[in-house]
């Protein structure tokens, strides 16, 4: 299921976005603001290599909603206006279904966002998806690095450009609490650990989380295990759990199950704010980290989008109310990093549709679409000075690190039989009384045979 | 969204509606016309099959073609790709987290008739002849306006649970709390969940049994009533003896609409716990399988195996009618 996506359902980005707006009316030049007498005048010559398509339509079908969907609505005016186009957008809440259904059904969007690349092979495999043309592919490997190209390719043949981006390996705190009781960001896992203690020692609960999102219930915890797996394993051995190279039961798999477990199943560490381990199975993912702005929890590990979150009033920044660092590992000299992304597919190849295609790809599509209000993408023609917030400028940082490893969340890449179903439901059982081997076994013995 | 329908707008396709419904009237005009002129000895045969045709090609087109491509599905992979035989309804009997489906299914459908018939026909029971009764029978007849989904947001709140020392939010855990109690998380706990999500269906259902159940109690004769009363028969004989036997078609109707409703229940689950927690059912889990996880195969047998359930109570049903008619 799309993480990224998520904040768009209930984002309350709507104040970024203002503010975001009147800056973009102010200060920019720049094709956001459409030049009056359109088709011909200077404010379309970043449009003229995408063609004349006047007339055309181009449907966008995605998992995007509300503020977000505006806001890239808005980020293609100019575009569409230069190229006599008309893109009609539709978000829906249940994209995972409901592009299977509109598909079978002979009534496909022109593009799709896919939250998830596992999603985005299925169509590829079911001959639903048209490959990316030259001009995509071409911009997609300038702009992006290897590791998020590999997601949009299928048995070698490369079908979808990434869109945007979220960095999930974060974990949320006070500043001002740190300062306070002088605690330091911990750099190592044992620091981390160590942090932990302390504060528990100090009679506050250092963790707090919540899974619950309703039939989704069970992905953050889903992320904590595959952030430190990534830790535990590699790149390389995280790549080949993904793909069922290493059984979920396996032995190294347990140890880093059992790893987070050491936090999100003690008592004495969790639940900040909300009461006992079990918890965190009922309590939602958005109000998973609220506490911290009470201080009645310390830490709360979860991705970028968290900054939408927040109860309304809290600054978030590296001298605000809240604040992320990196979730350290056992090695503080490799930052593997994990996220999520969409990824622009599409079901049919006329020549408007692959200009669409191309657009989105470009960097001053993600530019244009930063000014208007907070974005990520790991787009690398993304220019830093346009995040909307710290927290979008730390991401943006991590993602275009040419040292940063990243890695996709494993659950949108696995087989949707797991990745969106036994392995959150298996997850939830754990924080719910489960032990580590039963829900292992459990999820490996659900893996499709196929 | 917008809420806002703008009949300027949506101009074209009221005229698109308007042309349709034109077609529509100008087609069947033409055939009557044609079947008008027909040689009167074939007339009566003729009108037959050309009035039937639509019928039954949407009975074909909805219901036959579905069923059949859906049973064809279930032996299938789930892409569709590859035919596995018995595979998917093994995976439906072996596997646990689909054994537990059909268990948490199987208490539905022995629960919710019975409390749904048992609930109403004792609050008709209670409220018939008093003076409030009318008023009684509304307010328990109010929540069948609400739909499933609200009513599962609704209880929800009822359920909802806060830590001990935070102000509790939920209704239920806000009197456990009152009487001493300690909140707990009602909706996390099978097999104690799937007993509170019931409660919502009674809650919404109870209605519905109310006003037949107490509708037939007012078609029993006076008579009988009145005799039984002479003979001395006390409360309780009067019951079992006389209301119960009098109304038990209205009974059957209530316990056979409740059993089908109940096999194919689906928003409760789905809104109040996802089909979390042991709680998931055979609807919920069909629409999960064959949408969520692209597992067409074992969606489509959950669906023959739903099918398969329900179909022993319709005959039952249609047998029962066709005995009353004689």
């Amino acid at each position: 299921m799309s993480l990224l996506s998520r904040p768009a359902r209930t984002a309350l980005v709507a104040g970024t976005a203002g503010l975001a707006l009147v800056a973009a009316g102010c200060g920019s030049s720049e094709p956001s603001a459409p030049a009056a007498g359109g088709g011909t005048s200077a404010a379309c010559a970043p449009f003229e290599k995408f063609g004349k398509h006047d007339g055309k339509k181009v449907s966008v079908y995605s998992s995007i909603r509300d503020t977000e969907a505006d806001l890239f609505q808005q980020t293609w005016m100019p575009f569409e206006k230069c190229t006599g186009m008309k893109i009609t957008y539709e978000g829906a809440g249940e994209f995972e279904a409901q592009i299977q259904v509109r598909s079978d059904g002979g009534n496909p969007p022109d593009l799709a966002f896919f939250p998830q690349p596992g999603l985005l092979q299925r169509f590829v495999a079911a001959g639903r998806l048209k490959p990316a043309p030259a001009e995509v592919k071409r911009l997609a490997e300038q702009n992006w690095s290897p590791d998020w190209a590999k997601y949009g390719t299928v048995d070698g043949t490369f079908y979808a450009a990434p869109l945007g981006a979220s960095v999930k390996s974060f974990v949320w705190y006070s500043p001002g609490m740190f300062k306070e009781k002088g605690w330091a960001v911990p750099k190592t896992w044992d620091e981390l650990m160590t942090l932990t203690d302390t504060i528990a020692g100090t009679g506050v609960k250092p963790w707090c989380a919540g899974i619950e999102s309703g039939e989704a219930t069970g992905w953050p915890a889903t992320d904590w295990i595959e952030d430190v797996l990534l830790r535990e394993l590699g790149p390389e051995g995280y790549d080949d759990w993904v793909a069922h190279k290493i059984p979920f039961n396996a032995p190294e798999v347990v140890a880093a199950v059992d790893k987070v477990g050491a936090i999100l199943k003690n008592e004495r560490f969790v639940n900040g704010g909300y009461g006992p381990v079990k918890s965190i199975a009922g309590t939602a993912f958005q109000e998973g980290g609220v506490p911290i702005t009470e201080g009645r929890c310390a830490l709360h590990r979860q991705a970028s989008f968290y900054a939408n979150f927040w109860p309304e009033g809290t600054t978030v920044a590296e001298d605000g109310d809240v604040f992320a660092f990196y979730l350290p590992g056992n090695d503080p000299a490799e930052k593997p990093v994990l996220g999520a992304g969409e990824f622009v597919g599409a079901f049919t190849d006329r020549p408007e549709v692959q200009a669409v295609q191309a657009y989105l790809a470009t960097g001053d599509h993600a530019n244009a679409r930063m000014k208007l209000g907070t974005y990520v993408s790991a787009n690398k023609g993304v220019d830093i000075a346009n995040a909307q917030n710290p927290i979008d400028r730390l991401s943006i940082e991590m993602l275009h690190d040419p040292d940063t490893v990243f890695r996709f969340d494993g659950s949108d890449l696995m087989p949707a039989a797991v990745g969106a179903g036994t392995f959150w439901k298996g997850m939830t059982d754990w924080i719910n009384g489960k032990d580590t081997t039963t829900v292992l076994d459990f999820i490996e013995a659900s893996w499709p045979a196929s | 969204m917008n809420l806002d329908f703008d009949f300027a707008a949506e101009q074209p396709k009221l005229l698109q509606l308007l042309y349709g419904v034109v077609a529509f009237c100008a087609v069947v005009a033409l055939l009557l016309l044609l079947l008008d002129r027909a040689p009167m000895r074939q007339r009566a045969r003729l009108h037959a099959a050309v009035l039937l045709a639509p019928a039954l090609l949407l009975l074909a087109i909805g219901l036959i073609v579905p069923a059949v491509r859906t049973t064809l599905l279930s032996f299938m992979s789930g892409d569709g790709a590859s035919w596995v035989g018995l595979d998917n309804y093994v995976w439906m009997f072996t596997r646990p987290e689909a054994v537990t489906v059909l268990r948490t299914t199987l208490i539905w459908v022995a629960l919710v008739p019975l409390l749904v018939t048992a609930v109403g026909l004792l609050y008709a029971v209670l409220v018939d002849g008093s003076r409030f009764e009318s008023a009684a029978k509304s307010l328990v007849f109010l929540p069948m306006a609400v739909s499933f989904v609200g009513a599962g947001i609704i209880w929800k709140f009822v359920y909802a649970y806060r830590p001990e020392e935070s102000e509790q939010i939920g209704l239920l855990n806000q009197v456990v709390v009152a009487l001493g109690g300690t909140p707990r998380q009602w909706l996390l706990e099978p097999p104690l969940n799937t007993l509170f999500l019931i409660v919502v269906m009674v809650w919404i259902q109870a209605g519905f049994a109310t006003v037949v159940l107490s509708a037939a109690i007012k078609g029993i004769p006076a008579e009988i009533v009145e005799a039984a009363r002479l003979d001395g028969a006390s409360p309780v004989q009067m019951f079992f003896r006389v209301t119960l036997p009098s109304i038990r078609p209205a009974v059957l109707v209530v316990l056979v609409t409740q059993s089908i409703g109940t096999l194919k229940l689906f928003d409760i689950v789905r809104t109040m716990t996802g089909g979390q927690f042991d709680t998931s059912v055979i609807a919920n889990e069909m629409y999960n399988q064959a949408f969520r996880y692209g597992e067409t195969g074992r969606g489509a047998a959950l669906a023959v195996f739903l099918f398969a359930l329900v179909t022993p109570i319709v005959v039952y049903q249609i047998r029962q009618r066709r005995e009353a008619v004689r």
